[in-house]
């Protein structure tokens, strides 16, 4: 890192990956060994740690990372997470959304006769918070895995998730009913490694808005 | 058979306890030789005593009825049970009052979260002393008490939280924009605050304002850079820095304009500590020129809370880092 002070990094495995490689390379970063293995999780020399993108807030929260990247739809899901976002990485684009079976009007015709919508999602507090923040009752189911499964197989009448190409959501005959947020990558950082390591810290977060 | 003790609280053994003790100690000592007297204080107050410091009573979590019916808090601070403390049973005493205090305060957190329901504070509150004189003097000796409960590299960030709002009135931002900004600012977002910046139409030079303020921070030379509106706020940093550096420890200091602190009972400086080995800031506080008044006494005053626990942290991690070089 050129200002001085080493930065620690987390940065995101999965669909966030590729994008946050790319930037790293951009910004003068050796990402050649993170590249090159699937498995290693801790690249000291290039300052690099890898993780599920949810896990970067809590990393970055705690101190373990300097600094990290990660979705907008953590960092809701996460907004208690005492870290500073800094910049709109404007990769990963993707939507948080309610979808709902083609075809019949499941969700209203559970509002209307039975006073709630149970709703399946990953994401329990983003679903929950859009739908008191418009007047709706919900019941909110957590599922960790696909789910799309749970409209189709009545364990809820609609979904909170993100979706990018909408193309798991056709496939599965659901439709997206209401757009909750646009979600891109983020660059967040640790509360106080913002005021200690200040110089490097603002120096990488110029870097990045002017590499996307 | 397991017996739980609730989440967010924990048990301290010996030898944990004899290093808290140590530091507790150390700390208490640079208290005392500075004419900061120990007080103590009930763990539960009336709500609505506390309520008359902050309307959230500091965002305390845990309530319970008495037997007449009164709704008690846990207190989740000290200063507003000191504030309350001075005006009561210092009615009339003149000059600063300087006390200090080693107590638990409790607050309400996420399960998971890995922060403490009960955690202990070690604080100093200086009454009836006026900025800057006394914003600098708590400052001097919260950076003593530290290194002289083994420290070497703690710095305390300093700001004003009144700087974003003198910025917003002075620029006429309307009313219903002003909370969501002060939100985004205090969440740390300060993408979402860009957002909104951009959104409100304003000249260039205010624009800019709005989104560089909160990332100011670092040595004397931000405080120039605050200029327009806010020059004749950041005086009172500058002021403040002047008697810091008389004292030779301003490299202690770092100034940070984006500085909020949650509570509202702040009326000036706000301050934050850290320290590297932590990653969470290792204690606050601020000036609070209001709060004495709300129970009967119109004193200003200021102070500072260390949490024990991390400073306890940072002290270990601190050795770790020596011993490794």
């Amino acid at each position: 890192m050129s200002a001085g002070e080493r930065l620690r990094i987390a940065v995101p495995r999965g669909s966030l990956f590729p994008g946050t490689l790319d930037l790293l390379e951009r910004l003068g970063l050796d990402v050649g060994a993170v590249r090159a293995n699937e498995r290693r999780l801790l690249f000291d020399e290039s300052g690099i740690v890898t993780m599920r993108p949810s896990d970067v807030p809590t990393y970055v929260e705690h101190g373990a990372a300097d600094i990290g990247i990660t979705g907008k739809d953590v960092l809701l899901e996460q907004s208690g997470r005492e870290v500073y976002e800094l910049v709109d990485l404007r990769y990963g684009e993707c939507r948080m959304i309610v979808a709902a079976r083609e075809g019949d009007d499941a969700m209203g015709e559970s509002l209307r006769r039975l006073g709630t919508v149970r709703i399946a999602t990953k994401y329990p507090r983003i679903a929950a918070r859009h739908f008191a923040d418009t007047g709706r009752q919900a019941e909110i189911v957590e599922v960790k895995g696909s789910v799309e499964l749970a409209p189709l197989t009545g364990l809820a009448e609609a979904i909170v998730d993100l979706t990018a190409s909408g193309r798991t959501l056709a496939e599965n005959r659901l439709t997206e009913r209401e757009e909750i947020a646009v979600c891109t990558a983020r660059l967040i950082a640790n509360p106080v490694a913002h005021k200690l390591k200040a110089a490097a810290i603002d120096a990488l977060a110029e870097r990045t808005r002017e590499a996307t | 058979m397991i017996s739980p003790t609730p989440p967010g609280t924990r048990d301290v053994l010996p030898d944990e306890m004899r290093e808290l003790r140590a530091i507790s100690e150390r700390l208490r000592g640079v208290f005392e030789d500075a004419g900061y007297g120990e007080v103590w204080t009930p763990t539960m107050e009336y709500e609505e005593v506390l309520a008359r410091g902050d309307e959230r009573a500091a965002g305390a979590g845990y309530r319970v009825f008495d037997d007449q019916g009164g709704v008690l808090v846990l207190r989740s601070d000290m200063t507003i049970p000191i504030a309350r403390l001075v005006a009561t049973r210092y009615p009339d005493a003149a000059g600063p009052i300087r006390l200090c205090y080693f107590a638990h305060s409790y607050r309400a957190v996420e399960r998971g979260s890995g922060h403490s329901r009960e955690f202990l504070q070690a604080g100093v509150e200086l009454i009836g002393a006026p900025a800057p004189e006394g914003d600098a003097e708590v400052i001097a000796l919260v950076i003593a008490a530290l290194s002289e409960a083994g420290l070497k590299r703690h710095r305390i960030g300093v700001g004003d939280g009144s700087l974003y709002r003198i910025l917003l009135a002075s620029f006429d931002v309307p009313e219903a924009e002003r909370l969501p900004l002060l939100e985004a600012l205090s969440r740390r977002d300060l993408v979402g605050l860009e957002a909104r910046v951009e959104r409100l139409g304003l000249p260039a030079p205010a624009r800019e304002l709005l989104v560089e303020l909160p990332t100011l921070r670092g040595g004397p030379e931000v405080l120039d850079r605050a200029d327009g509106p806010v020059a004749g706020a950041v005086e009172n940093l500058r002021a403040c820095h002047e008697l810091l550096a008389e004292w030779g420890i301003a490299d202690r200091v770092i100034f940070d304009l984006g500085l909020v602190r949650e509570l509202g009972y702040y009326t000036g400086a706000v301050f934050e500590v850290y320290d590297p080995a932590v990653g969470f800031a290792i204690g606050g506080g601020g000036r609070y020129d209001d709060l004495v008044a709300r129970f009967g006494r119109a004193l200003p005053a200021c102070g500072v809370a260390l949490d024990l626990e991390r400073v306890h942290m940072a002290g270990t991690e601190e050795e770790r880092l020596d011993e490794r070089r």
